[in-house]
This record gives C-alpha cells, sequence and structure tokens, in this order.
C-alpha cells in the first residue's frame, strides 16, 4: 500500500500536471463513460468465447481521459491492494500502456484476473469522485486495468516484477489460488526462496476450476503463472501440504515459514430430501469438470451430465456461472432459483445482466425443500417453496420466510447447488495445534495474518469462508509483509 | 510424471502397477489412497495403494479394467509415465488390537484388503480372511493373503475353486464357528451391502471401504458423496472408511451409475479403436 505522501508525491510530477493541463477538468467529466463491448448474447451463450472483449484503444485513451486526477484519490482506498489508480490511468492517457501495466503489476500479481473479476462497481469505482459526488458512472477502472494488461500481453514484452536478491531463505506456499499466487509473488519480490505447493494437476486454484473460461480465459492466467516462474518461484503440483509431507517435514526440510491459502473449497449442500440424486451437482462438481477437466470437450474423458433444464440454487457469482455455464451444455431451460429478491443477490450485476441476456431465467422468492427422482434415481422434479421477505437477519438482508401451503413440484433433470463454500478440512487435521474458528476457518491476526502458530500465517478463503479473488490476494499481500516481519525478527 | 517400475496381470482384467512416488510411499498407511490422472485429457479416477516400499520410492496400485481409462492405463508398461498422481488420501485405517478380525473381499475389493489385514494381523488380531471372486480365474492375491491371515477361505460362485458359494455363505461360515470382534468388508457396493447385513445379524462391528466417484479427492467437489448415518459425508475425506452398518448402499449403488451411459458410449467408441 502506498502512503499519502507517495500518492501525493507521485501526482505532482511534472507528466501528471502537463496531462492535468492539457484537458480541462470541466471538459473531462462531460464525457459519458464508455461501455465494455460483449459479444452478441444469443451466439455468446452456446460457445466459450470471452463475453467482454476489452476496450479498444481508442476506448481507452477516451474513458482514460475522464479520470480527474483528484487531489484526493478516493478510488484507491476502495481497492483491497492499494493499487495507485489515477497513476496507471494518467500512464494510458499519455499512451504509456507498458508503463500503466508495469505500475499496475507493483500492486497487483494477477492485473490481467482482476481487471476481468473484481468487483469494482462496489470497490473502486464505488469511491469513484463520479460516483460519490457527481451521480455519474464513474471511471471504467476495472476496464482500463483490463486494457493495461492485455496489452502487455499482447505485446510480448511482459515485465517481470523487481526481485530483490536471492536470500536463500525458503517459504512454503500451500495452495496456488489468488491468495497463495500473490504471497508467493511478493515475497519473491523481497528476496525469498517461494515454493508453491498444489493439491491438484494445475495451478491457479479457483481461477482455474472455477471461474469459466468466457469470463476468465485458462490462457490468461497460464501466462501471468510463467510470470511467475520467471521470478524464480517454484511450482509443485500433485502435493498436498499436511498430506503429501507434513508441515513438520517441510520445516525439518529447511522452510522457514509458511502461507496457507488452500481455500474453501468444502461444498454446502442443503440437506434436505433427494440431494444425493444423480444429477444434482455442487456448483463446484460441475464447474470443476467443466473448467479443469474439458469435460464439455470430447476429446477430454472427464464427463459431465449436461441436462436439458437445469436449475442452479444460489444467487452468488458461482451460481450465474453455473447457470451460464448450463446453457453453453446446451440448457434448453436455464434457471437460477433464489430465496429473496434480485436486489439481495450477491453476484455482480454485471454478471446478471450477461446471464439474462443469455436467456437465464431468474426466479426469486422460491426455495427447494424436496428432490424427487424417478425410477433410474435421476432427479426429475424440485419442490419448491415461496417465499417472502421478513425482517433483516444477520447479513443484514431480509430474512427470507416460507409461505404457508405455497409448495409446487418443477420438472429439472440437472440441479446445482451452488449455496456457499466452507474451508477444506485437509490443512487444519493435518495442524491439530492451530486455532481454528468454529466455522472451520483458520484464525489469524487480520495485521499481518500471522496464525496462533508463529511460523504459519494465512489468507483468503481458508480464513473468510467463500469470498473473493481480490481479497484473498490483499490477504496474500498483508501476510507476505508478516512473514518477512517473522523472519527478518528471527534473524535479528 | 511418475514413472511406472513394474506391471503384472492378476487376471484377465486385473492388473498391478508398481510406481515410483517416493514422498506418497513415505507417508503412505494401510487404507489411503491416490487420484491418478493417466495424460493431460484423461480424468481424475481414485485407487486405492495396495502395497508400498519406502526404500524403492514406489507404491503398487491395482486396477481391474472396467472402462476407457482403466483399459488405456492396462496397455501401459514397464517404462511408462502416468502424468499425475496425488496422495495419502483419505483417513489410514484404525488399527487397533481388537481380538479376531473377520476380513471379507470380494473381487478386485481384495487389493485394498490386503494392507488393512496385514496390517491387523501385525497390530497382534488373529485375522480370518475370506475371499469371493467369481471364477478362479478372477481370483486375485490368494498368497499374499494367506501371508497375512490366521485362516483362509475361499469361495468362488461356480465352485471353480475352492468352496461354491457367494462372499456371505462363507462370513456366515466364520461367524458361526469363532468370536469375531471385528468385521472389514471392501468389495463392488452390492457385496459390501449384503455383507454388512450379514454382520449386522450378529451385532459385530463392521467397518467396509468405499469406492464412489471421484473427481478431486480432496473434498473439493462433492461426487463421492454417500449418506452414513443420516448425514451427508464425503467419502474422498470423511472416509473411504465408514460404519458399514450404517452406510446407505443403495442410494450409494444409484450414484455410482450417474454416467453409467456415458461410461458405455465411451468405452464402445474406444474398444471400436476411435
Amino acid at each position: 500500500m502506498f502512503s499519502e505522501e507517495e500518492i501525493k508525491e507521485e501526482r505532482e510530477k511534472d507528466w501528471r500536471k502537463e496531462l492535468r493541463e492539457k484537458i480541462k477538468s470541466s471538459d473531462r467529466a462531460k464525457k459519458e463513460r464508455i461501455s465494455m463491448p460483449e459479444e452478441d448474447a444469443t451466439s455468446r451463450s452456446r460457445n466459450s468465447v470471452e463475453v467482454n472483449k476489452g476496450l479498444s484503444v481508442e476506448q481507452a485513451l477516451s474513458e482514460s481521459e475522464r479520470c480527474l486526477d483528484c487531489a484526493n484519490p478516493t478510488c484507491i482506498s476502495g481497492c483491497p491492494v492499494g493499487i495507485n489508480i489515477p497513476k496507471f490511468i494518467k500512464k494510458i492517457e499519455s499512451k504509456d500502456f507498458a508503463g500503466a501495466a508495469i505500475i499496475l503489476k507493483e500492486t497487483n500479481t494477477l492485473p490481467a484476473v482482476c481487471g476481468r473479476v473484481c468487483p469494482q462497481e462496489i470497490q473502486c469505482e464505488a469511491r469513484c469522485f463520479y460516483t460519490l459526488k457527481l451521480g455519474k458512472d464513474a471511471v471504467g477502472i476495472g476496464n482500463l486495468e483490463r486494457f493495461a494488461a492485455d496489452y502487455e500481453r499482447n505485446s510480448g514484452k511482459i515485465s517481470i516484477p523487481e526481485v530483490s536478491k536471492n536470500n536463500g531463505i525458503m517459504i512454503a506456499v500451500a495452495g496456488s489460488g489468488p491468495a497463495g499466487l500473490t504471497a508467493a509473488c511478493d515475497l519473491s519480490r523481497l528476496g525469498y526462496q517461494v515454493t508453491v505447493f498444489e493439491a491438484l494437476h494445475e495451478i491457479g486454484g479457483v481461477l482455474k476450476y472455477g471461474i469459466p473460461g468466457f469470463r476468465l480465459p485458462n490462457e490468461i492466467i497460464n501466462l501471468e503463472i510463467d510470470n511467475l516462474r520467471k521470478m524464480g518461484i517454484h511450482f509443485e503440483t500433485n502435493y498436498i501440504v499436511g498430506k503429501t509431507e507434513s508441515f513438520h517435514e517441510l520445516k525439518k526440510q529447511g522452510y522457514q515459514a509458511f502461507f496457507i491459502g488452500s481455500g474453501a473449497g468444502l461444498p454446502n449442500f442443503m440437506n434436505i430430501p433427494g440431494e444425493n440424486l444423480v444429477g444434482i451437482f455442487s456448483s463446484n462438481e460441475y464447474l470443476t469438470r467443466v473448467n479443469l477437466m474439458g469435460a464439455s470437450k470430447p476429446e477430454y474423458d472427464t464427463p459431465v451430465l449436461s441436462g436439458k433444464k437445469v436449475a442452479v440454487i444460489g444467487g452468488g457469482n458461482t451460481a450465474m456461472d453455473s447457470v451460464r455455464t448450463a446453457l453453453r451444455l446446451g440448457a434448453e431451460k436455464a434457471m437460477i432459483i433464489y430465496r429473496r429478491t434480485m436486489d439481495e443477490m450477491p453476484a455482480r450485476k454485471e454478471e446478471m445482466k450477461h446471464a439474462l441476456e443469455e436467456g437465464v431465467e431468474i426466479i426469486t422468492l422460491q426455495n427447494p425443500v424436496a428432490y424427487i427422482g424417478n425410477d433410474k434415481s435421476r432427479v426429475r422434479q424440485i419442490r419448491l417453496q415461496k417465499m417472502t421477505l421478513g425482517e433483516p437477519d444477520a447479513s443484514g438482508r431480509r430474512r427470507p420466510v416460507p409461505v404457508e401451503n405455497s409448495e409446487y413440484l418443477m420438472d429439472v433433470d440437472t440441479v446445482i447447488v451452488s449455496v456457499g463454500v466452507s474451508p477444506s478440512p485437509i490443512i487444519p487435521l493435518a495442524l491439530p495445534e492451530i486455532e481454528m474458528t468454529r466455522w472451520g476457518t483458520i484464525k489469524v491476526n487480520p495485521d499481518n495474518m500471522q496464525s496462533s502458530v508463529p511460523w504459519i500465517f494465512a489468507g483468503g478463503d481458508i480464513v473468510r469462508g467463500g469470498a473473493t479473488v481480490i481479497l484473498a490476494m490483499g490477504d496474500g499481500r498483508k501476510a507476505a509483509i508478516g512473514i518477512h516481519e517473522f523472519i527478518q525478527n528471527k534473524i535479528k | 510424471m511418475y514413472k511406472i517400475v513394474d506391471k503384472i496381470f492378476l487376471s484377465p482384467n486385473v492388473f498391478s502397477l508398481e510406481i515410483e512416488a517416493s514422498l506418497i510411499a513415505k507417508n503412505r498407511k494401510a487404507g489411503h489412497f491416490v487420484i491418478i490422472r493417466i495424460n493431460d485429457k484423461g480424468e481424475r479416477i481414485p485407487l486405492t495403494i495396495s502395497a508400498s516400499n519406502i526404500e524403492k520410492g514406489t507404491i503398487t496400485l491395482i486396477i481391474q479394467k472396467v472402462g476407457v481409462t482403466s483399459a488405456k492405463l492396462s496397455l501401459y508398461n514397464k517404462g511408462d509415465y502416468i502424468q499425475d498422481v496425488v496422495g495419502p488420501l483419505g483417513h489410514p485405517t484404525r488399527i487397533e488390537k481388537v481380538g479376531t478380525i473377520l476380513c471379507a473381499g470380494g473381487g478386485v475389493g481384495i487389493a485394498p484388503l490386503l494392507p488393512i489385514a496385514e496390517a491387523y494381523r501385525k497390530a497382534g488380531n488373529k485375522v480370518i480372511s475370506v475371499l469371493a471372486a467369481r471364477t478362479k480365474e478372477l481370483l486375485i492375491l490368494e498368497s499374499e493373503m494367506q501371508k497375512h491371515s490366521d485362516e483362509l477361505i475361499i469361495y468362488t460362485d461356480d465352485g471353480s475353486y475352492g468352496k461354491k458359494g457367494i462372499i456371505t455363505y462363507g462370513m456366515e461360515e466364520v461367524i458361526g464357528k469363532e468370536k469375531i470382534d471385528l468385521s472389514i468388508v471392501i468389495g463392488p457396493a452390492l457385496m459390501m451391502k449384503y455383507a454388512a447385513l450379514t454382520t449386522k445379524k450378529y451385532n459385530i462391528p463392521t467397518m467396509a471401504s468405499l469406492n464412489t466417484i471421484m473427481v478431486d479427492g480432496t473434498g473439493m467437489c462433492g461426487a463421492c458423496r454417500i449418506t452414513v448415518g443420516g448425514k451427508t459425508k464425503f467419502v474422498c475425506v470423511d472416509g473411504p472408511e465408514f460404519n458399514a452398518h450404517e452406510v446407505d448402499f443403495d442410494e450409494m449403488l444409484s450414484r455410482l451409475t450417474a454416467y453409467k451411459e456415458e461410461e458405455m458410449i465411451a468405452y464402445e467408441k474406444y474398444n471400436q479403436g476411435d
């Protein structure tokens, strides 16, 4: 994170002053936000192309001019990793796209990822001057971040962050999702010798198995990972820290500290009758089969059941990913079933808009109470109950209350249960000495992500429960600093 | 990449592969399994580790040819490589000295039973093993099981070897003459269901090692979920062994059919040389 002084200092540099003088703020504010170009809804719902096409150079230049380069950039405080947002946007305006990418990478390990999947509308863009004071559309910060990252990637000249001289001190990272990758990158930059251990056969965690290619293509993740390799980070797949080898065995091999970023992979089920019928999946299983195991492609051996009448239970981003994947697998009817209303849905508005454009039906104020199977134990109906909204619950949202005598049957052949995830129990089981919360997450000091075991740090979903990519990255960043301080104190 | 250092056919459709996987060999205990992926287009499948050798750094997997992946794998030989192997997965068998153990293994289920019988015997238990197969040709690991059993009884459906009958006959035979403190049953799901019903009659505590469909094997997807004692459990992280009297075997059997059609079509295509 940059200090206020650093941000002010950068803003006062000549190149920034010149840009501000080129166009008056009042003229900048007259421009309308440029919309992200998208693939046609009907055709894209049957293929796996990325839906958002990315801004063109002209569009990016135009959008970057909208940024007023505020004296007090409130947008930065909205970013979980503290990117110097005006600085990178002004680099775009000055046509130094490569420079913009370098600035992004100073604070963000995976800008091509964040530019695509961050909920900017509740983060940086929610704190943009346009949003807060002018009542207008925010600067397209996310779209510009994606533009700069993609430009650099396509140019073939990918910048590798500067790495301090290798100090030979070994750090182990468990999990190659966004938290682990960020911790590894930051620690590597500080000179540590980092090895990332990944349980699956591919690197990227939820980025690979969870987020579909039409939102985040796997090639992009692989390129970002190659950059991390070039920094000197080692990756080991098919390795479960705590089972393949124990934490103590790794410590004996010389690892001085650990970052646990093993995620919240355990799918939640509703524990209602019939939930174990064939054709009822967790969203994790459904998405893993398609995104990680290539189930939609004939040359890959892993199958998936692609139904015609698919119901996805849930209202978050994962539910949206699942229902849109169902369409792409050939569903004739792809539905979201959510127990509250669209206003309470946690999914990004953009995802909901894309889903509706593609033909997804969103059914609100309804909840499954049971599933009915056919004689082959395949699900064929859901018993749904209508809901109404009552008083707010712990999350602050109005509580769904069942409506008496409102149950009815809906025909389906596939159901995807997307009602949240819990932390994987494997690592906590391997570390009985570590303090856990009653939800199965690892307890950490929120300032440095240190657990009750001094040489073990943790971040991301294993600490938060199911959350976002960018929050995981922020944790990875904090933990890297925490680990660095821990090691340096030990040395003293 | 994991090198195959030995391969043997134990019966026409069952073969054993010894694979270099030193880290897994080091930490492996009876009851553990691995997930393998033979190449980058392959599926992830679970296989029990039936033996390991720490000095050589190898694990042994015994595989039955039932579909595309196992058929492709049956053509791999010494010197070939399997792309991905991860483990050891699952909870190891809880080995205690309880007295007399009745081990019942059906078909390829004898492979995961072997290390468990070995471990229980080493812990000072008396081990009586009943092995069953459809015919003599399909019986595997007889001499290995003999080594780790105080008594070994064999049944074949057609009577071509040992006694004629099914595994539950053998179990009843043993229960009839010995006090059994614990039973371990491993084999096809239907076999385990009836084996468990048999021991339930006599209130003999019984553990079954379940073999459901799996994808990741690390608790991430729920493909392997079953109902035990009315609660949903994941075989990969809560098992693979469970109290056999509490397992809903009928549900497990139906969940095993999830991809039957896809599997049959794919296997036919494969056999036709596609």
